[in-house]
């Protein structure tokens, strides 16, 4: 059986709304009196569930209500939920920054933080200096920095610039020693948010096998926190998604981060296909699901740019008749409802072809990625001898991440386009 | 129950408020980051300044002129046998000591509220820090006390102190204790009502006049209404600065009670301050 290292109960956090002002003493006074009469907080008992988007009546708001979960040792455990889902404010529990207003959180290691790289960097101090105060105010004894020093100067790539003040520094600069720095850590528990989305691709790719390193290497517990569902499905074990603070789901992360998907996205995409109403057509066929494969056939929620994939797509057909020469085909839009191109088996020139009331996977091969990294939509489109069987505008979405695609190690940089295209230089 | 959850654990993260809870374990695990705060806050102030620590002594030096000056020999305050500029050289040593301490940590919660927000430490290293940094400034000012002292003495001035000097370190940490007990009542209570900060910054120069600072209490006694002259003398702090000029130039007046009453007084202070931090520091970044 494996040690429970961190475990929740009922943790729940309430904010004020508005102003810190003229109110709030009233309140204090007015909690002051039930706490001397032995009574509870009348505050606690009030307060709307935290929906940003509609504005509540209440003065007060739960950012968490009520969570609850357990952390094994060794385990990395990933937390998603949209913007606003109470994502930070559990890490800042967590952390100890700030205490829950009800609930304990109890646990048998230490809890060092990395929410934000950089934390009491000093301008006037050198990089050295920054080193240990940085690695001090995260935790660390100077002995223990004092051993890794040479480590985390290599890491961080600034050898040369390791005794100038860091206000010198540029900010890639500076971000990498923090990062440097925070990775070196070594707490029974670790606590990340996002700090993979600085420096460079080339950085960010190192950053990435750190946090690997540290999370699988030596059985660390690790709890991370990130929208980047491509870093999430390759670090975590298991997954929490958190939704207007309270806890969604929480299991295996190709179930949740597939759930997520579905369910977040886009409130088109997030229906399941099957259950569209808004499809065009005589409805004599129909899309009924879609699911990414790769080359071993296991189905894949991300699919890095340079790899073989397939895309399947489970189409019935709901007529009596025989139906043949059918054309099928996948229009695929960048985030911004651009065409970028499509896939259909009228340019393949392959035939077709479904019995009465049968329902069939159409496989369509695909064997090397072109896309960049990002987020694509596509729209579904049936046709049979030129009239309209079944169209999904935005039937589905899927989620590129940047993979080895010129076999260099290298990825384009971001804003470059969409498309990644082989070439050789003569 | 299963067995694991017998075990016991580390420490719990909850909204329970223990009135005394200092944790000094954790504070001596995390004895590293005082010293570095401590080092990170001498090493920084005068960084790109031409003088440098210099600035250290030209501080106090020309407050001391100005003094001299004004109260001396503008107002004719009496010092008796003791030169004017040393008397007022000492007073100001010891206040600057005080006032460092106080403004110093006075604002711990709103200044850090950035780091605070970020990372868990005992929060209580960083009153400690600015305490233990300004005693360094302090030893340094006491460093030019020292030179004039020796100056005057050459001079042929009477100067000699006396045996309570043995007690120099027990006041300075009462005008430590004094000065982080003011400082971190009012940064706790400045996270949710910013008014006290207004007040901290003209208080503390209010504050010198009624300490004695710049004159010495007999010449308050004999001056001064009944009531204003009382102010003065129950002021903790003028018990401070009398005794330390006390025990440095044999000037002015020192009893036991004065000190048991500030001892006893500044160790209250102090409590009350710790108290009132350990309860602010949990969950004042929500409200800051």
């Amino acid at each position: 059986m494996k040690n429970i290292i961190l475990k929740a109960e009922n943790i729940s956090k309430q904010y004020r709304l508005g102003q810190v002002g003229t109110g709030t003493i009233k309140h204090d006074f007015n909690r002051f009196w039930h706490k001397i009469r032995g009574k509870e907080d009348p505050y606690l008992k009030v307060g709307a569930v935290n929906d940003r988007s509609s504005k509540g009546k209440e003065e007060y708001v739960w950012a968490l209500r009520d969570i609850n979960f357990e952390v094994q040792e060794g385990e990395v455990l990933g937390i998603i939920g949209k913007n606003g889902a109470g994502k930070s404010t559990l890490l800042k529990i967590l952390s100890r920054v700030t205490s829950p207003t009800t609930g304990v959180i109890k646990t048998k290691g230490r809890i060092a933080s990395l929410l934000e790289v950089g934390t009491g960097f000093h301008p006037e101090l050198t990089g050295r200096e920054n080193i240990y105060l940085n690695g001090a105010i995260l935790g660390m004894t100077r002995a223990e920095i004092t051993a890794k020093l040479d480590e985390i100067v290599e890491f961080s790539g600034c050898e040369m610039y390791i005794d100038t003040p860091t206000k010198r520094y540029s900010s890639g600069m500076t971000v990498r020693l923090a990062f440097a720095v925070a990775a070196h850590l070594e707490p029974d528990i670790l606590v990340v948010d996002e700090v993979l989305a600085v420096g460079d691709a080339e950085f960010q790719k190192k950053a990435i096998d750190k946090m690997k390193d540290i999370s699988t290497g030596n059985g660390r517990t690790v709890l991370f926190v990130s929208h980047n569902m491509a870093s999430i499905q390759n670090l975590c074990t298991r997954v929490m998604l958190l939704n207007n603070g309270v806890v969604d789901v929480i299991g295996d992360t190709e179930n949740v981060i597939s759930y997520y998907l579905k369910k977040f996205r886009n409130e088109e995409v997030a229906q399941e296909l099957s259950l569209r109403t808004d499809r065009k057509g005589d409805g004599s066929l129909k899309f009924l699901d879609y699911w990414f494969e790769n080359f071993d056939c296991e189905r894949i929620h991300i699919i890095p740019s340079g790899i073989a994939y397939i895309m399947v797509l489970k189409i019935e057909n709901t007529s009596k008749s025989h139906v043949h020469n059918i054309r099928i085909s996948v229009g695929i839009d960048d985030d911004q409802a651009r065409r970028i191109t499509i896939y259909s088996n009228d340019l393949t020139n392959q035939l077709i072809s479904f019995d009465s009331h049968e329902t069939k996977l159409i496989k369509i091969f695909v064997p090397t990625n072109p896309f960049q990294s990002g987020h694509y939509y596509f729209t579904l489109f049936a046709s049979q001898d030129g009239s309209v069987s079944d169209w999904v505008m935005n039937a589905g979405s899927f989620e590129v991440e940047n993979g080895d695609f010129f076999n260099t190690g290298r990825v384009i940089p971001v804003n470059q386009g969409h498309i990644l295209v082989k070439h050789e230089f003569y | 129950m299963t067995p694991q959850e017998n075990d016991t654990w580390l420490y719990e993260i909850s909204s329970e408020k223990k009135a005394f809870d200092l944790n000094l374990k954790e504070v001596w695990r995390y004895r590293d980051l005082l010293i570095l705060f401590v080092k990170r806050d001498i090493t920084t102030v005068y960084k790109q300044t031409i003088l440098g620590p210099l600035w250290y002594f030209i501080q106090p030096l020309f407050t001391s002129v100005i003094f001299t000056l004004v109260f001396n020999n503008l107002g004719s305050i009496s010092t008796g046998s003791v030169p004017p500029f040393l008397f007022n050289l000492a007073g100001i040593t010891a206040w600057n000591y005080f006032t460092a301490c106080f403004t110093g940590t006075s604002n711990t919660f709103r200044s850090n509220a950035g780091i605070f927000g970020k990372v868990y430490f005992p929060r209580v290293i960083m009153p400690m820090s600015v305490t233990i940094s300004n005693l360094m400034k302090f030893g340094i000012q006491l460093l030019i006390f020292i030179i004039f002292y020796c100056y005057y003495l050459l001079q042929g001035f009477q100067l000699s102190p006396n045996l309570h000097l043995l007690l120099f370190p027990v006041y300075i940490v009462m005008m430590a204790l004094l000065g982080l007990g003011l400082g971190m009542t009012i940064s706790s209570m400045t996270t949710k009502y910013r008014d006290l900060n207004v007040l901290v910054g003209f208080a503390v120069s209010l504050l010198m006049y009624v300490s004695a600072v710049p004159y010495p209490l007999s010449e308050a006694r004999k001056k001064l209404p009944d009531y204003a002259a009382d102010l003065v003398a129950y002021n903790p702090l003028t018990q401070t600065i009398e005794g330390f000029r006390y025990m440095l130039l044999d000037t002015g007046s020192f009893s036991w009670i004065g000190f048991f009453y500030v001892l006893i007084i500044s160790i209250a202070l102090f409590l009350l301050g710790l108290v009132i931090f350990n309860r602010t520091e949990k969950s004042f970044i929500d409200t800051v």
